[in-house]
């Protein structure tokens, strides 16, 4: 945990994935600024769409994990790593930012 | 054998303006009372334990009656009964300190909401009830009559007529009911005309209506509270006004209605001339308005969407706008707007079908409150607006609509044919901080047992609301036929607040095929495209452009 910016919570989700996405461009949406986030999209290989977030609001595990999970239900990609760098922002913008991100993946 | 008099009012109002008679002198010509003389005029004029009406309202203030009053003698003047709309400003409250006031009927108190709660613990003001506008406005007729009335105008004339220009708000109501039960009018005025080389634009008081002027010796404060910058809305707040406007607006044919005064509201009404555009809604829906005059709704007046708008009061920066748009607003023969409060209070009440505004938070039943502990608030016009009208018998298509759908299937009185407002809570399931809206207890119980209040100060009972809109979807509380398909429908648009993650997923799937929770996607509506593109406008100087240059705003708004 040496990289985190003190005060910042780092989180980690994997999830088994359905649908393999293979090589892609990274994909980068949103701003790092308060209220907002950013998501990076990157290929991982395997078989999990693993989930990273650093975030400023401490405490709110079992909501990310709730999102990212619903999230994954929409979209069960296998084989990506999302990174996600978080102010505070609330589960509506983190959704909209994520399907965002899925639509530049897929267009 | 009745030898009781039957005229004691009149007596002790002539008796009050003799006594202001000879304490001002030669500081009183006619009915125009020197600036300097002011405090004599109340300590004069009041007697201990009057019932005054000090206007004040969430925009204008008579805010130099309000110093004059707090700097009157307490041995001379003290246990007012003080009836007024707002308590905005310090004085409101400096009065019940020194004790020249002591009990209070009001609406809303607003920034002095925290200092409010702790001069009534400390038992210095003694509180007679919390009302909407329009019921305080109701009581000036039947047992909160005001003995003296303390009032703000734009200008007078020598006769004491006055106009109030843009920002009638609360006065005419304050002041019939004053004039014309024997009390006595004061009236605070930012200027004087001599009647001769410039006479009022027009009369909004009649100056026999009016016992006395003072000059101010500065304008009286206006609050602009319905501005809001485009450029503060979110891209989520976007996605609801889509969801609004497509799936409750052109749902029922909404033709007619009223906005809140936040940022959700704004969005709707700046994606009217877009969004609303591109689903062939112009003339089908928001044709009529009982609103202020709020510089967001600009760029839709200007698009022909707009007929006509009542207006509580009037909006800094908007007088060039609204004179030059008489079509739409009512205006008196000057050509400046005539606010009345009263007035629109009833029609938002009785002439439109739908309310839509905002909540801080929202219980399992629907019931909202914005009360906040350690802080006694009110609620102000919200209630009403936010309530079904009872006595409607008028038929609208929308009105008709949201009855049926309440009604269908039920038997008894309950199935007996009549309409409902609409009553539309539109929130975001988390406010800043992380704080969730949806909770299962309103803070409103345990200010209630705080303050020792007779019922919990909930703002709009969940028997009203008909739907809640967040970014999670909609859910329509007039389809459901049970308490725990309320609360399921509830929990269904709660997302990830706690409330939200304890729903049971199955019940929802059948609410969502039923209709009762309607998601983005449910509505043909593609969360991507949420975008602030959709803003008709996205600053404070988009609305200037789209006003032609007519709309002003004040200098804390302009950025550019």
């Amino acid at each position: 945990m040496s990289d985190i910016t003190p005060g910042l919570e780092a989180l980690d989700f994997s999830f088994a994935g359905r649908l393999p996405v293979g090589t892609f461009d990274p994909v980068l949406v949103g701003v790092v600024g308060s209220g907002n986030l950013e998501v990076l999209l990157e290929p991982a290989g395997g078989s999990e769409c693993h989930v990273h977030v650093e975030t400023s609001a401490r405490g709110f595990g079992p909501i990310w994990e709730a999102v990212a999970r619903d999230f994954h239900a929409r979209h069960p990609l296998a084989g990506v790593r999302i990174s996600i760098s978080d102010m505070g922002a609330t589960p509506a913008v983190v959704s909209l930012r994520l399907e965002q991100a899925v639509s530049e993946l897929t267009s | 054998m009745n030898r009781r008099a039957w005229n004691t009012k009149a007596i002790d109002r002539a008796d009050r303006l003799t006594r202001a008679r000879e304490a001002l002198g030669a500081r009183l010509a006619g009915k125009v009372v020197a600036t300097e003389a002011v405090v004599d005029l109340l300590q004069a004029v009041l007697a201990p334990g009057d019932r005054v009406c000090l206007e004040g309202n969430n925009q204008k203030q008579a805010d130099f009656l309000a110093q004059a009053l707090a700097r009157l003698d307490p041995q001379r003047v003290n246990g007012l009964h003080m009836v007024q709309s707002v308590l905005a400003l310090p004085e409101h409250l400096d009065v019940f300190e020194t004790g020249i006031a002591s009990r209070l009927d009001f609406s809303f108190s607003g920034p002095q909401g925290g200092r409010l709660a702790k001069l009534v613990s400390a038992n210095r003001i003694e509180i007679g009830a919390i009302h909407t506008y329009l019921e305080l406005f109701a009581r000036y007729f039947v047992d909160l009559t005001p003995k003296v009335a303390l009032i703000a105008a734009q200008a007078a004339d020598a006769q004491g007529n006055l106009y109030t220009g843009p920002n009638t708000e609360d006065t005419p109501a304050i002041v019939e009911a004053t004039a014309f039960s024997g009390g006595i009018v004061i009236a605070q005025v930012n200027e004087m005309v001599d009647g001769r080389s410039a006479a009022l634009p027009r009369v909004d008081i009649p100056a026999d209506w009016v016992d006395f002027v003072v000059p101010a010796p500065r304008a009286h404060f206006i609050e602009p509270l319905f501005t809001r910058d485009p450029a503060q809305i979110s891209e989520i707040q976007v996605l609801m006004a889509m969801m609004a406007i497509k799936g409750i607006y052109a749902e029922y044919g909404v033709q007619r209605l009223n906005h809140g005064i936040g940022f959700d509201t704004a969005a709707i009404e700046l994606l009217l001339p877009t969004y609303g555009e591109s689903l062939g809604l112009r003339g089908k829906i928001c044709r009529h308005w009982a609103l202020n005059p709020h510089p967001a709704l600009i760029p839709a007046i200007e698009a022909g969407w707009v007929e006509s708008i009542h207006s509580f009061g009037s909006e800094l920066g908007m007088e060039d706008y609204i004179r030059a748009r008489p079509d739409v607003f009512f205006t008196g023969v000057d050509g400046s707007l005539r606010s009345n409060r009263a007035f629109c209070q009833a029609a938002g009440h009785y002439a439109c079908d739908l309310f839509i505004g905002s909540t801080l938070q929202i219980d399992l039943d629907g019931n909202s409150s914005t009360a906040t502990l350690g802080r006694i608030a009110g609620f102000g016009g919200a209630p009403n607006m936010g309530a079904d009208a009872r006595g409607r018998r008028h038929g609208s298509a929308a009105w008709l609509k949201a009855g049926r759908e309440a009604r269908t299937g039920r038997s008894g009185a309950a199935a007996t044919p009549r309409g409902q407002k609409l009553v539309v809570q539109i929130v975001e399931t988390f406010r800043e901080h992380m704080e969730p809206v949806f909770v299962e207890r309103l803070d409103a119980w345990t200010l209630q047992e705080q303050a020792g209040m007779e019922l919990p100060p909930v703002m709009i009972y969940g028997d009203d609301v008909t739907h809640i809109l967040t970014e999670e979807g909609i859910a329509n509380l007039l389809l459901c036929r049970s308490d725990e398909e309320r609360e399921q429908a509830i929990r269904a648009v709660a997302g990830y607040t706690a409330v939200g993650l304890a729903r049971d997923r199955a019940m929802v799937e059948n609410l969502r095929d039923r209709g009762i929770v309607r998601r983005p996607e449910d509505l043909g509506i593609d969360a991507r495209l949420a975008t602030r593109n959709l803003l008709a406008a996205r600053s404070m100087h988009d609305l200037v452009r789209a006003s032609g240059g007519l709309y002003a705003p004040p200098r804390r708004f302009r950025n550019w």
